[in-house]
Protein backbone atom coordinates (compact mmCIF):
# COMPACT_ATOMS: atom_id res chain seq x y z
CA UNK A 1 0.00 0.00 0.00
CA UNK A 2 0.81 3.78 -0.87
CA UNK A 3 2.36 5.49 2.38
CA UNK A 4 -0.56 8.40 3.05
CA UNK A 5 0.61 11.60 2.52
CA UNK A 6 -0.59 14.09 4.57
CA UNK A 7 -2.62 16.92 2.72
CA UNK A 8 0.17 19.66 3.79
CA UNK A 9 2.95 17.51 2.25
CA UNK A 10 1.46 17.23 -0.92
CA UNK A 11 1.17 20.72 -1.74
CA UNK A 12 4.59 21.40 -0.42
CA UNK A 13 5.76 18.49 -3.22
CA UNK A 14 3.91 19.91 -5.77
CA UNK A 15 4.91 23.30 -4.85
CA UNK A 16 8.29 22.59 -5.68
CA UNK A 17 7.91 20.50 -8.70
CA UNK A 18 6.15 23.58 -10.05
CA UNK A 19 9.24 25.76 -9.40
CA UNK A 20 11.23 22.76 -10.91
CA UNK A 21 9.63 23.44 -13.73
CA UNK A 22 9.56 26.99 -13.76
CA UNK A 23 13.85 26.79 -13.30
CA UNK A 24 14.08 24.59 -16.39
CA UNK A 25 11.93 27.17 -18.76
CA UNK A 26 13.25 30.20 -17.38
CA UNK A 27 16.84 28.87 -17.57
CA UNK A 28 16.62 28.04 -21.32
CA UNK A 29 14.91 30.91 -22.38
CA UNK A 30 17.66 33.12 -20.98
CA UNK A 31 20.13 31.15 -22.21
CA UNK A 32 18.80 31.12 -25.30
CA UNK A 33 17.81 35.38 -25.45
CA UNK A 34 21.33 35.69 -25.41
CA UNK A 35 21.08 35.36 -29.31
CA UNK A 36 18.99 38.52 -29.39
CA UNK A 37 20.85 40.49 -31.76
CA UNK A 38 23.98 38.05 -32.91
CA UNK A 39 21.54 35.27 -34.32
CA UNK A 40 22.65 34.25 -37.93
CA UNK A 41 20.44 36.35 -39.74
CA UNK A 42 17.86 38.99 -38.55
CA UNK A 43 14.70 36.50 -39.53
CA UNK A 44 16.31 33.78 -37.39
CA UNK A 45 16.88 36.22 -34.40
CA UNK A 46 12.85 36.97 -34.19
CA UNK A 47 12.02 33.72 -34.36
CA UNK A 48 15.11 32.68 -31.36
CA UNK A 49 13.44 35.79 -29.40
CA UNK A 50 9.73 34.32 -29.71
CA UNK A 51 10.79 31.11 -28.77
CA UNK A 52 13.10 32.30 -26.05
CA UNK A 53 10.11 34.37 -24.71
CA UNK A 54 7.75 31.20 -24.92
CA UNK A 55 9.45 29.47 -22.20
CA UNK A 56 9.89 32.97 -19.69
CA UNK A 57 6.32 32.65 -20.29
CA UNK A 58 6.40 29.12 -19.43
CA UNK A 59 8.37 29.82 -16.33
CA UNK A 60 6.17 32.66 -15.21
CA UNK A 61 2.83 30.26 -15.42
CA UNK A 62 5.00 28.08 -13.49
CA UNK A 63 6.32 29.95 -10.65
CA UNK A 64 2.68 31.98 -10.52
CA UNK A 65 0.87 28.84 -9.77
CA UNK A 66 3.85 27.98 -7.19
CA UNK A 67 3.57 31.55 -5.59
CA UNK A 68 -0.05 30.61 -4.87
CA UNK A 69 0.99 27.24 -3.28
CA UNK A 70 3.25 29.23 -1.28
CA UNK A 71 2.57 29.49 2.75
CA UNK A 72 4.86 32.45 3.24
CA UNK A 73 2.92 34.47 0.21
CA UNK A 74 6.69 34.21 -2.30
CA UNK A 75 6.09 36.08 -5.27
CA UNK A 76 7.43 34.49 -9.23
CA UNK A 77 9.58 37.50 -8.73
CA UNK A 78 10.93 35.93 -5.54
CA UNK A 79 11.51 32.53 -7.28
CA UNK A 80 13.05 33.78 -10.58
CA UNK A 81 15.44 36.52 -9.03
CA UNK A 82 15.92 36.12 -5.12
CA UNK A 83 17.49 32.38 -5.27
CA UNK A 84 20.78 31.85 -5.15
CA UNK A 85 23.01 28.56 -7.71
CA UNK A 86 21.70 25.94 -5.04
CA UNK A 87 18.02 26.48 -4.71
CA UNK A 88 17.61 26.00 -8.83
CA UNK A 89 16.71 22.76 -9.50
CA UNK A 90 16.58 22.98 -13.21
CA UNK A 91 18.51 20.14 -15.42
CA UNK A 92 21.73 20.89 -16.23
CA UNK A 93 21.12 20.71 -20.09
CA UNK A 94 19.26 24.08 -19.45
CA UNK A 95 22.25 26.01 -18.05
CA UNK A 96 24.76 24.50 -20.38
CA UNK A 97 26.47 28.16 -22.21
CA UNK A 98 24.77 29.05 -25.61
CA UNK A 99 27.84 27.75 -27.44
CA UNK A 100 27.47 28.37 -31.69
CA UNK A 101 24.34 28.17 -33.77
CA UNK A 102 24.43 24.55 -33.96
CA UNK A 103 24.88 23.56 -30.01
CA UNK A 104 21.79 25.95 -29.79
CA UNK A 105 20.05 23.66 -32.09
CA UNK A 106 21.01 20.17 -31.23
CA UNK A 107 20.24 21.20 -27.80
CA UNK A 108 16.33 22.63 -28.67
CA UNK A 109 15.67 19.22 -30.78
CA UNK A 110 16.57 17.13 -27.92
CA UNK A 111 14.33 19.54 -25.39
CA UNK A 112 11.57 20.19 -27.81
CA UNK A 113 11.44 16.12 -28.27
CA UNK A 114 11.50 15.69 -24.25
CA UNK A 115 8.94 18.39 -23.61
CA UNK A 116 6.78 17.45 -26.45
CA UNK A 117 6.18 13.94 -24.74
CA UNK A 118 6.67 15.73 -21.13
CA UNK A 119 3.74 18.10 -21.52
CA UNK A 120 1.44 15.50 -23.72
CA UNK A 121 1.39 13.37 -20.31
CA UNK A 122 1.70 16.13 -18.22
CA UNK A 123 -2.06 17.35 -19.74
CA UNK A 124 -3.40 14.55 -18.25
CA UNK A 125 -2.21 15.39 -14.30
CA UNK A 126 -4.97 15.36 -11.55
CA UNK A 127 -3.19 19.00 -10.59
CA UNK A 128 -6.08 21.12 -13.06
CA UNK A 129 -3.37 23.89 -12.95
CA UNK A 130 -0.61 22.01 -14.17
CA UNK A 131 -2.48 20.36 -16.42
CA UNK A 132 -4.06 24.00 -17.66
CA UNK A 133 -0.17 25.41 -18.17
CA UNK A 134 0.89 21.96 -19.98
CA UNK A 135 -2.06 22.59 -22.41
CA UNK A 136 -0.88 25.58 -23.88
CA UNK A 137 2.89 25.32 -23.79
CA UNK A 138 2.48 21.87 -25.80
CA UNK A 139 0.92 24.03 -28.53
CA UNK A 140 3.99 26.31 -28.62
CA UNK A 141 6.39 23.22 -28.50
CA UNK A 142 4.88 21.68 -31.42
CA UNK A 143 6.00 24.84 -33.37
CA UNK A 144 9.52 24.54 -31.36
CA UNK A 145 9.88 21.70 -32.40
CA UNK A 146 9.04 22.02 -35.87
CA UNK A 147 11.91 24.21 -36.00
CA UNK A 148 14.56 22.40 -34.73
CA UNK A 149 13.63 19.16 -36.77
CA UNK A 150 13.95 21.16 -39.76
CA UNK A 151 17.10 23.04 -38.38
CA UNK A 152 18.68 19.82 -37.70
CA UNK A 153 18.15 18.25 -40.72
CA UNK A 154 19.38 21.78 -42.94
CA UNK A 155 22.28 21.37 -41.19
CA UNK A 156 23.10 17.50 -40.47
CA UNK A 157 22.92 16.81 -44.41
CA UNK A 158 24.34 20.24 -45.28
CA UNK A 159 27.70 21.18 -45.74
CA UNK A 160 30.89 19.35 -44.64
CA UNK A 161 31.26 22.46 -41.94
CA UNK A 162 27.69 22.44 -40.53
CA UNK A 163 27.36 18.57 -40.42
CA UNK A 164 30.67 18.45 -38.47
CA UNK A 165 29.95 21.60 -35.79
CA UNK A 166 26.25 19.27 -35.50
CA UNK A 167 27.96 15.83 -34.40
CA UNK A 168 30.35 17.76 -32.02
CA UNK A 169 27.74 19.35 -30.82
CA UNK A 170 25.74 16.02 -30.17
CA UNK A 171 28.81 14.20 -29.06
CA UNK A 172 29.19 17.12 -26.35
CA UNK A 173 25.66 17.36 -25.06
CA UNK A 174 24.74 13.57 -25.29
CA UNK A 175 25.86 13.07 -21.51
CA UNK A 176 23.63 15.51 -19.80
CA UNK A 177 20.68 13.92 -21.46
CA UNK A 178 20.45 10.67 -18.93
CA UNK A 179 19.17 13.22 -16.27
CA UNK A 180 16.17 13.78 -17.98
CA UNK A 181 15.02 10.51 -17.23
CA UNK A 182 16.06 9.72 -13.65
CA UNK A 183 13.82 10.91 -11.08
CA UNK A 184 13.81 11.85 -7.06
CA UNK A 185 11.62 10.30 -4.38
CA UNK A 186 9.54 13.93 -4.25
CA UNK A 187 8.91 13.33 -8.15
CA UNK A 188 8.42 9.47 -7.87
CA UNK A 189 5.51 10.19 -5.00
CA UNK A 190 3.89 12.81 -7.66
CA UNK A 191 3.88 10.16 -10.02
CA UNK A 192 2.39 7.72 -7.28
CA UNK A 193 -0.12 10.53 -6.79
CA UNK A 194 -0.71 11.14 -10.91
CA UNK A 195 0.73 14.44 -10.44
CA UNK A 196 3.95 14.49 -12.30
CA UNK A 197 4.95 13.10 -15.19
CA UNK A 198 6.82 9.32 -15.19
CA UNK A 199 9.45 10.46 -16.94
CA UNK A 200 11.52 6.81 -17.45
CA UNK A 201 8.46 6.05 -19.36
CA UNK A 202 8.78 8.98 -22.01
CA UNK A 203 12.29 7.70 -22.95
CA UNK A 204 12.08 5.08 -25.77
CA UNK A 205 9.52 7.34 -27.26
CA UNK A 206 12.05 10.03 -27.41
CA UNK A 207 14.90 7.88 -28.45
CA UNK A 208 13.05 6.67 -31.24
CA UNK A 209 12.02 10.08 -32.57
CA UNK A 210 15.49 11.20 -31.68
CA UNK A 211 16.95 8.74 -33.53
CA UNK A 212 14.62 9.19 -36.85
CA UNK A 213 15.51 12.76 -37.04
CA UNK A 214 19.39 12.01 -36.53
CA UNK A 215 19.26 9.24 -39.48
CA UNK A 216 17.30 11.83 -41.87
CA UNK A 217 19.88 14.26 -40.96
CA UNK A 218 22.78 11.80 -41.79
CA UNK A 219 23.96 12.06 -37.71
CA UNK A 220 24.76 9.47 -35.67
CA UNK A 221 24.17 9.03 -32.14
CA UNK A 222 27.12 9.00 -29.92
CA UNK A 223 28.37 5.59 -28.13
CA UNK A 224 29.65 7.48 -25.13
CA UNK A 225 29.29 6.21 -21.45
CA UNK A 226 29.15 9.39 -19.61
CA UNK A 227 26.31 10.64 -17.77
CA UNK A 228 26.27 13.89 -15.42
CA UNK A 229 23.43 14.20 -12.70
CA UNK A 230 22.63 16.45 -10.31
CA UNK A 231 20.47 19.49 -11.27
CA UNK A 232 17.34 18.31 -9.60
CA UNK A 233 19.54 18.46 -6.37
CA UNK A 234 21.04 21.97 -7.06
CA UNK A 235 24.24 20.79 -8.15
CA UNK A 236 25.13 22.56 -11.35
CA UNK A 237 27.57 23.08 -14.04
CA UNK A 238 30.11 26.52 -13.35
CA UNK A 239 28.07 28.14 -16.09
CA UNK A 240 25.05 28.73 -13.89
CA UNK A 241 26.53 31.25 -11.19
CA UNK A 242 27.19 33.41 -14.05
CA UNK A 243 23.76 33.10 -15.97
CA UNK A 244 22.07 33.81 -12.54
CA UNK A 245 24.03 36.75 -11.83
CA UNK A 246 23.35 38.82 -14.87
CA UNK A 247 19.84 37.45 -14.93
CA UNK A 248 19.43 38.90 -11.66
CA UNK A 249 21.84 41.92 -11.10
CA UNK A 250 19.05 44.22 -11.54
CA UNK A 251 16.19 43.06 -9.29
CA UNK A 252 18.79 42.76 -6.81
CA UNK A 253 20.29 45.61 -7.03
CA UNK A 254 17.15 47.74 -6.97
CA UNK A 255 15.03 45.24 -4.93
CA UNK A 256 11.41 45.56 -6.04
CA UNK A 257 12.11 47.96 -9.29
CA UNK A 258 9.47 48.09 -12.11
CA UNK A 259 9.77 49.67 -15.28
CA UNK B 1 23.47 32.04 -43.85
CA UNK B 2 24.89 33.10 -46.80
CA UNK B 3 22.67 35.19 -48.64
CA UNK B 4 23.06 32.68 -51.47
CA UNK B 5 21.49 30.28 -49.31
CA UNK B 6 17.95 32.27 -49.05
CA UNK B 7 15.95 34.04 -51.70
CA UNK B 8 13.52 36.72 -51.00
CA UNK B 9 9.72 36.52 -49.91
CA UNK B 10 6.83 38.92 -49.97
CA UNK B 11 4.47 38.09 -46.83
CA UNK B 12 0.66 39.10 -47.25
CA UNK B 13 -1.70 39.06 -44.20
CA UNK B 14 -5.11 38.61 -44.15
CA UNK B 15 -6.59 39.16 -40.46
CA UNK B 16 -10.15 38.46 -40.73
CA UNK B 17 -12.23 36.28 -42.88
CA UNK B 18 -13.67 38.69 -45.54
CA UNK B 19 -10.86 41.18 -46.06
CA UNK B 20 -8.44 41.46 -48.64
CA UNK B 21 -4.81 39.86 -48.05
CA UNK B 22 -2.76 42.46 -47.25
CA UNK B 23 1.11 43.30 -47.79
CA UNK B 24 3.17 43.36 -44.68
CA UNK B 25 6.40 43.19 -46.01
CA UNK B 26 9.12 40.93 -47.10
CA UNK B 27 11.83 38.46 -45.54
CA UNK B 28 14.46 36.05 -46.44
CA UNK B 29 13.88 32.10 -45.97
CA UNK B 30 15.50 29.20 -47.57
CA UNK B 31 12.47 27.79 -49.10
CA UNK B 32 8.28 28.12 -48.91
CA UNK B 33 8.00 26.29 -45.44
CA UNK B 34 10.80 28.30 -43.31
CA UNK B 35 9.55 31.53 -45.27
CA UNK B 36 5.92 30.41 -44.00
CA UNK B 37 7.26 29.83 -40.29
CA UNK B 38 9.45 32.89 -40.51
CA UNK B 39 6.04 35.04 -41.66
CA UNK B 40 4.90 34.31 -38.47
CA UNK B 41 7.29 35.04 -36.35
CA UNK B 42 8.04 38.47 -37.88
CA UNK B 43 5.04 39.51 -38.61
CA UNK B 44 1.77 38.46 -36.89
CA UNK B 45 0.77 39.06 -33.56
CA UNK B 46 0.11 35.64 -31.41
CA UNK B 47 -3.41 36.34 -30.77
CA UNK B 48 -3.72 36.79 -34.66
CA UNK B 49 -5.79 34.02 -36.16
CA UNK B 50 -5.47 35.02 -39.77
CA UNK B 51 -4.18 33.58 -42.88
CA UNK B 52 -0.64 34.25 -44.35
CA UNK B 53 0.78 34.05 -48.19
CA UNK B 54 4.21 33.59 -48.68
CA UNK B 55 5.47 34.42 -52.15
CA UNK B 56 9.01 33.96 -53.99
CA UNK B 57 9.67 38.21 -54.69
CA UNK B 58 11.04 37.26 -58.12
CA UNK B 59 7.31 35.64 -58.89
CA UNK B 60 5.90 39.17 -58.79
CA UNK B 61 5.08 40.91 -61.82
CA UNK B 62 5.87 44.90 -61.41
CA UNK B 63 4.49 47.05 -63.91
CA UNK B 64 7.15 49.49 -65.44
CA UNK B 65 7.67 53.74 -65.62
CA UNK B 66 7.33 53.36 -69.27
CA UNK B 67 4.05 51.31 -69.40
CA UNK B 68 2.28 54.12 -67.29
CA UNK B 69 0.81 56.65 -69.92
CA UNK B 70 -1.20 53.40 -71.09
CA UNK B 71 -2.05 51.70 -67.83
CA UNK B 72 -2.73 54.71 -65.58
CA UNK B 73 -4.45 57.31 -68.09
CA UNK B 74 -7.83 56.34 -67.22
CA UNK B 75 -8.69 60.06 -65.77
CA UNK B 76 -10.80 60.77 -68.39
CA UNK B 77 -12.67 57.52 -68.49
CA UNK B 78 -15.24 57.80 -66.34
CA UNK B 79 -17.21 54.48 -67.18
CA UNK B 80 -14.51 52.35 -65.99
CA UNK B 81 -15.31 53.80 -62.70
CA UNK B 82 -17.88 52.15 -60.30
CA UNK B 83 -18.31 55.45 -58.26
CA UNK B 84 -21.82 55.74 -59.21
CA UNK B 85 -22.67 53.06 -57.18
CA UNK B 86 -24.32 53.91 -53.16
CA UNK B 87 -23.04 51.26 -51.13
CA UNK B 88 -25.76 50.08 -48.23
CA UNK B 89 -24.36 51.06 -44.63
CA UNK B 90 -23.84 47.06 -44.14
CA UNK B 91 -20.79 46.78 -46.32
CA UNK B 92 -18.05 48.07 -44.85
CA UNK B 93 -14.78 46.62 -46.33
CA UNK B 94 -15.24 47.33 -50.15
Amino acid sequence: MAPQVAKKDLSTHTLRYAVRLGDDALILGQRLSEWVSCAPFLEEDIALANVALDYIGRARMYYQYAASLSPHHKSEDDFAFLRGERDFENYLINELPRGDFADTIVRQLIVDIYNFHYLSALRHSKDQALAAIADKSHKETRYHLRRSRLWTVRLGDGTEESHQRMQRAIDEIWGYTHELFTQDSLEQLLVEKNIAVDTASLRTQWFTDISATFQEATLTLPDTEWAIHGGRKGYHTEYLGRLLSEMQFLHRSYPGCQW
Amino acid sequence: MAQSNVQLFEVFIRLKNGLNHQHVGSLHAENQQQAMDYARDCYSQSDELGNIWVVQSENIVSSQKEDRDSFFSVSDKPYRHASHYTLPDEIKNM
